[in-house]
């Protein structure tokens, strides 16, 4: 290119084109960033309120260091600022059993979706089953259909069972109300899962001497792999959300991470501080897995929906 | 998915020996018969017929959990390869109807009694006596209402989410980056967002969005004083969550369709527009379908942020029928009508959303 300039001009007709061109990608780039800060606003906003002090809260201060000085006063409150996280703490205890708690029955129940919703599903894609009158779009029905089900129907009878069984405020028992609520959503993605796995796979490690266990175990597991991280992964998000059931059937043991919050919510006036360090302390695993495990988290969810 | 026959053929020889057979038949029947002994025992200590000194049912559920197993173990024993095929859907199966069909029996036996946790007299058969009442309960049909209000609400999410899907279906940059971002909502856990949002950038005074709207000229905003606000507020917050995951299915539709057929569509002169109702609109049809069905089953267990934001209020504008039936049992311990309010919202939700099947069914079939 010299001085002279672009030999070849566009005609003002193209111009024209190029303009609009331009400010389609502005309002597009726009309505995206308007959206993104919508998405990111509320979660930028508790983790900084977890570091201001009362009057930073009350004169409306939004960024750290330049309109206030972040201080560690929330997280003090849970136990777990730098100069308390020596000190012993029967704060940052309750919290920490309270994350454990959650923790364990999140992961085993997903643990336990995943293992009884993959070997249903395979069965399901694989074998023509009859029980009485129902055959595998039935039965397949019959599992899913619980995905309707609405936790409050379950809510009372679990609890009245629960106390006859002695599993009212146990790990266990919200465990296995956890599984039932993701074993659809399991079932669902890993049908969808084995059916795009073609079946010459299993009849050739037949013909090879395998049995059908031997064929799942080995050869389709494996190539499943994904399809079970993304169950697993979808599962984990909505167990350790789950409150409805958490709140009713836990008092002290077993509460999880939600109800924690849920009762914090009441009593605090002013003090957003202590709030906004919990809540962001609640949601801060969350974040991270759906920071780095967005891949397998789309993948679930546009399972089955996209033929 | 074809329903004759198996897809995977296997040809098996199963030459099952007669004490074979008759070890499989223990398996099968022996611990159902403990599984039954045991519970009778029970019931009888229970009743107080005979004194075994049991605190809980503990052991009727240990001896299920065996009959459970020995019952897979003995189905592999009595048939060969058939029975290893059961073994598959067995366990999920019999977990479902452990922890679905049990308590939804036993939910109708306490349906139809007087059950009240805090009294002291038991439990009594009290027949139609719960069904008169909730006919005549205005807070039970005015949370129903709220829910058809909600899931109306969805069409709204559904055309935000498909605009945004076509966004980031779009040529764009950062387009991880977006998705990421969009993604994260459907991560938080209601009961922090209720706080996150409803409680502090919504509060009246020190709230972000309260300023906001204070300098855009609402002189007191109130977010939740008025029904009308306080519902808009709840299904904004709701919706926030969730136009994630319709957005997600929608986009996965969205690049799913092949571009020739787009582009075929502009070499034969239709612009954007016409080419969004005329030919990707169509085709998005299935997809749409799953996602909005889906949306609707989440939207009807719509309780946490309910319950933790407004607790219903302001006089129960905001309520839906699970957060009602919650303080119901919360705040009276009313174990018996409860139950019964949440068993004819989910025979309700069974109707409804078997018609609203048969619909989609319908419109998603091919025209042409």
């Amino acid at each position: 290119m010299g001085a002279a300039g672009p030999l070849f001009r566009d005609s003002p007709a193209d111009r024209a084109f190029r303009a609009r061109w331009w400010v389609g990608r502005g309002v597009v780039y726009l309505v995206l960033a308007a959206w993104a800060l919508a998405c990111l606003f509320p979660i930028y906003w508790t983790a900084t309120t977890s570091f201001k002090m009362a009057p930073d809260v009350m004169q409306g201060h939004l960024v750290p260091f330049v309109d206030y000085a972040p201080r560690w006063l929330g997280w003090r409150s849970l136990g777990l600022s730098p100069d308390t996280l020596g000190a012993e703490s029967t704060v940052r205890e309750e919290f920490l059993k309270r994350f454990w708690n959650s923790a364990v029955i999140a992961l085993s129940a997903s643990a336990l979706a995943v293992v009884l919703g993959s070997l249903a599903a395979y069965g399901l894609s694989r074998f023509a089953y009859r029980f009485g009158p129902m055959r595998n779009p039935d039965i397949s029905f019959f599992f899913l259909s619980q995905l309707i089900l609405p936790p409050v129907v379950l809510a009372l009878p679990f609890l009245v069972l629960y106390k006859e069984l002695a599993l009212l405020d146990s790990r266990v028992g919200l465990m296995l109300l956890y599984t039932l609520t993701v074993l659809p959503i399991v079932i669902w993605i890993m049908r969808d899962q084995f059916a795009s796995i073609p079946t010459e796979l299993e009849e050739a490690a037949l013909v090879d001497g395998l049995s059908v266990w031997g064929a799942f175990l080995t050869i389709i597991l494996p190539i499943a792999a994904p399809g079970m991280v993304a169950a697993f992964i979808l599962s984990l998000v909505l167990t350790w959300n789950e409150y409805f059931f958490a709140a009713l059937l836990t008092s002290t043991n077993a509460v999880t991470l939600p109800v924690m919050v849920a009762s914090q919510t009441g009593s605090q006036g002013i003090s957003w501080w202590s709030m906004a360090a919990l809540s962001f302390a609640a949601i801060l695993p969350l974040i991270l897995v759906g920071i780095l495990l967005e891949r397998y988290i789309v993948k679930g969810m546009v399972a089955g929906a996209v033929k | 998915m074809t329903t004759q026959g198996d897809l995977l053929h296997v040809v098996t020889r199963d030459a099952i020996s007669a004490p074979r057979r008759a070890l499989g038949r223990i398996l099968v029947w022996g611990p159902l018969a403990l599984l039954l002994l045991v519970a009778l025992l029970q019931a009888l200590d229970a009743r107080g017929v005979i004194g075994l000194g049991l605190t809980d049912w503990r052991p009727t559920l240990y001896a299920y959990l065996l009959w459970a197993a020995s019952l897979c173990a003995g189905q592999v024993v009595l048939k060969g390869e058939q029975g290893k095929r059961l073994v598959f859907v067995l366990p999920a199966a019999l977990f479902t109807v452990a922890m679905v069909v049990f308590p939804l029996v036993f939910g109708l036996t306490i349906a139809f009694t007087d059950w009240n946790l805090a009294s002291l007299t038991g439990r009594h058969f009290n027949g139609l006596d719960n069904l008169r009442q909730m006919w005549a309960d205005p807070f039970y049909w005015n949370a129903m209402g709220n829910m058809v209000l909600y899931v109306a609400a969805i069409l709204v999410e559904y055309a935000i989410a498909f605009g945004l899907a076509l966004l980031l279906a779009s040529e764009i940059r950062a387009r991880r980056f977006f998705r990421v971002a969009f993604l994260l909502p459907l991560m938080l856990s209601p009961v922090a967002v209720s706080w996150m949002i409803g409680k502090s950038m919504l509060e009246a005074r020190f709230g972000p969005l309260a300023r906001l709207a204070r300098g855009f000229g609402w002189d007191n905003p109130s977010f939740f004083g008025t029904p009308e606000i306080a519902r808009a507020t709840i299904m904004v917050m709701d919706a926030w969550t969730f136009v994630p995951l319709m957005m997600i299915m929608l986009l996965a539709g969205l690049q799913a369709i092949p571009r020739e057929l787009t582009e075929a569509a502009r070499v034969d002169g239709a612009g954007p527009w016409k080419t969004f109702w005329e030919v990707t609109f169509p085709l998005m049809l299935p997809v749409s379908v799953t996602a909005v069905l889906i949306r609707i089953i989440f939207k009807l267990k719509l309780a946490d942020i309910v319950i933790n934001v407004t607790a219903g209020g302001p006089g129960g504008a905001t309520d839906t029928v699970t957060s009602f039936i919650f303080r119901e049992y919360r705040d009276r311990s009313n174990v018996g009508y409860g139950t019964l309010l949440a068993i004819v919202y989910l025979v309700l939700i069974v109707v409804a959303m078997t018609a609203l099947m048969k619909l989609a069914d319908r419109l998603t079939r091919p025209r042409f």
